[in-house]
């Protein structure tokens, strides 16, 4: 096979170089860096406690992808409704989900966010405006369109998040869904968190573009192609398009380029089963690391050291492996109360 | 007391809906021409206006799942599917989403959604614009089916589907709309509070029916009765939950079983009712072997010389049972 390359609108696209940390505050930046380390590592707890098998069923993790849902976070609400797929948790963790509550319903303990019925595939915490992320590739993009007719019918100001993959684009329901959503002009962001892999698949394999954003093109729908790893850059696509649907506009589609250091579900890199996944493109998305890239930036602007990020990092896996020792007591959900949850109003 | 036919009662039904529940909307093909859903939503866009009443794009997919997002944000919307064919492109969001979503997410949330797909058969339409798949339906934990067969049905169960907070399947069926009864003012109805109903007390043979099969039951019930033979007609109404007391107990009384359903055979709702008799009815009951009248297996024919093969008529039902009393069978 052909050695696998980027087309040139990707490579320019993406950098290992620092970042343009433009007019965003130390505090602020520090906030969200803060964040990504937490989303990260609490994903490297996750895949360890399903190599030992604390964790049962597939997990999906996103490490690699932490600041596309921390930049559009940022500016969401709680009154906001987010939807999510199978590798939502960094979505959820960076609305300020409940750390504990959240490994609780990973380990399917009934304290969790979804009463254990979900595990990682399943989360739900409308508390904090993420209102469903489930398996199915591309199920919730309808829903979220609906969402947001809703807030459009109620005549409220807020915004629905559709979370989607470079494989759920490919799903007829998505089009579907991106047709709906501009014909009635509803107040949706589509993010399309392209990762250049369906589960194994390279995107070179399975279309004939490595980008997407030609989708919005063809629905009229006004989009913004970003560097994924770049936290500024997101955040700033969010911002506009976050307040533009407040002010009655959207739809709108931001597709942000990133990569996945881990395969497809649970704890390896996959390099074996992942077509077109090479070790040498693992180096090369390495290199590109949201958070490192980030931390070179602060360091240099702000005159942060690196012991002061180490002791960050220290503060956070304290509060990480509180959260998941705390959770690891709590008890399975009960059979006897499970029946009730077929119909939640009978 | 008014007089309705069954399409004006489900009119009626709509009307009652959008007056009195500003989360109520109405969304799917066709809604804004007579051209679909006959007079089932007359002029309903013009009293209550394009936003409420939502003509769609040819996406059954995203329209149906765009409905069910909408119920997690605090809307009561109706989906219509002018054919039930045509909602199987809708599978994904009714059975992978909807029915699912309160167990996944431990009951703390439910698409509170009503999924209207009409059954639109005969008239050499063919294969495809002609299925009855209720059964389909009630296979899926998480989804409620109902089916009204009669007048008052078919508009107090679409009233009761949409205030239940749940996902509902209401199936109604064109073959029908003609028939004519008297109805008070509409009101609310709880879901939960209907049970299967006798529409006609006998004690020679239970006669199990659910929508359009309920009524060519009641069309022969005086020639049964000319023939000696006293049927007690049971209208399923809702076939998903299953609700076997009424069904066991009558058979318990006659001791014959005859099912009839507009649906295939096989893993089917008659197939269903008849089991649960089989299983909560001692054997020595039985004066004759239970029984069943569907569709023959095949998809429906186009022509119309085919049809009137395929598809039950009052003197096939008849026939059928009298031959269980003449043969005792």
């Amino acid at each position: 096979m052909k050695e696998y390359s980027h087309n040139s609108e990707l490579e320019s696209l993406t950098s290992e170089l620092e970042i343009n940390i433009d007019n965003f505050s130390k505090n602020e930046l520090l906030e969200m860096i803060s964040k990504m380390i937490l989303i990260r590592n609490s994903e490297y707890k996750i895949a360890e406690g399903r190599k030992y098998g604390l964790v049962g069923g597939p997990v999906h993790l996103g490490i690699g992808q932490e600041a596309i849902p921390v930049g559009i976070s940022k500016y969401l609400t709680c009154k906001d409704q987010i939807f999510g797929g199978h590798r939502s948790h960094a979505h959820i963790i960076s609305l300020g989900v409940d750390l504990k509550s959240f490994f609780a319903e990973i380990l399917a303990k009934s304290s969790g966010i979804s009463k254990g019925m979900g595990g990682s595939m399943h989360l739900f915490a409308e508390s904090v405006g993420f209102y469903g992320s489930v398996p199915i590739v591309g199920g919730t993009v309808p829903l979220a369109t609906g969402s947001a007719l809703a807030n459009k019918l109620k005549r409220e100001k807020n915004v629905s998040i559709a979370y989607l993959g470079d494989g759920a684009i490919e799903e007829g329901i998505v089009h579907e869904s991106l047709n709906f959503a501009r014909i009635n002009n509803c107040p949706i962001i589509f993010i399309v968190e392209n990762n250049l892999f369906s589960s194994h698949l390279n995107i070179k394999l399975r279309q004939p573009k490595e980008l997407t954003y030609r989708f919005a093109k063809s629905n009229d729908i006004e989009s913004k192609l970003i560097d994924g790893n770049n936290l500024p850059s997101i955040c700033k696509a969010s911002e506009e398009f976050i307040k533009r649907c407040r002010n009655g506009e959207g739809p709108f589609f931001i597709e942000a380029v990133t990569y996945r250091w881990l395969g497809h579900v649970d704890w390896r890199e996959d390099i074996d089963v992942g077509i077109r996944r090479s070790q040498k493109d693992l180096i090369f998305w390495k290199k590109r690391d949201p958070i490192l890239r980030l931390k070179k930036s602060l360091i240099k602007k702000f005159n942060l050291s690196m012991d002061e990020f180490k002791l960050l990092e220290k503060e956070i896996q304290k509060k990480i492996d509180k959260a998941w020792n705390d959770a690891l007591k709590d008890e399975s959900p009960e059979w006897s109360k499970t029946k009730k949850y077929v119909f939640k109003n009978n | 007391m008014n007089k309705f036919t069954y399409s004006s009662a489900i009119l009626d039904g709509y009307n009652f809906l959008l007056t009195n529940y500003s989360e109520v909307f109405v969304i799917g093909q066709g809604l804004w021409s007579p051209w679909y859903v006959g007079n089932t939503m007359k002029d309903l866009d013009k009293k209550f206006g394009k936003k409420r009443i939502i003509d769609t794009p040819v996406s059954e997919g995203a329209v149906t799942g765009a409905a069910i997002g909408a119920s997690l944000n605090g809307m009561k919307p109706i989906v219509v599917h002018p054919r039930m064919d045509f909602m199987l492109y809708a599978i994904d969001p009714i059975v992978n989403q909807a029915a699912k979503w309160s167990y996944m997410f431990g009951g703390q949330s439910s698409p509170s959604i009503t999924i209207r797909g009409i059954i639109n058969r005969g008239g050499e339409q063919g294969a495809q614009h002609s299925q009855a798949l209720h059964s389909w339906f009630a296979h899926i934990p998480g989804l409620k089916v109902v089916m009204p067969s009669t007048v008052s049905d078919a508009r107090d169960l679409l009233i009761a589907s949409v205030l239940s907070g749940q996902p509902v399947i209401y199936i109604d069926d064109r073959w029908l709309y003609d028939q004519e009864d008297d109805l008070l003012p509409a009101n609310k109805i709880n879901l939960n509070s209907i049970t299967p109903r006798i529409l006609e007390k006998g004690d020679s043979i239970t006669l199990v029916g659910c929508g359009y099969t309920t009524f060519l039951l009641r069309k022969i019930t005086q020639k049964l009765k000319s023939h000696k033979i006293n049927p007690e007609i049971i209208d399923m109404r809702i076939i998903n939950p299953f609700n076997k007391e009424l069904i066991t107990n009558s058979v318990k009384k006659t001791g014959r079983l005859f099912v009839l359903d507009g649906g295939w055979g096989p893993c089917g709702i008659s197939s269903e009712i008849i089991t649960s008799v089989v299983e909560n009815v001692p054997p020595k009951i039985f004066k004759s072997k239970p029984s069943r009248m569907t569709l023959p297996f095949t998809p429906a024919p186009t022509s119309k010389v085919l049809e009137a093969e395929y598809y039950p008529s009052k003197e096939k039902v008849f026939g059928f049972i009298k031959s269980i009393f003449d043969n005792n069978l």
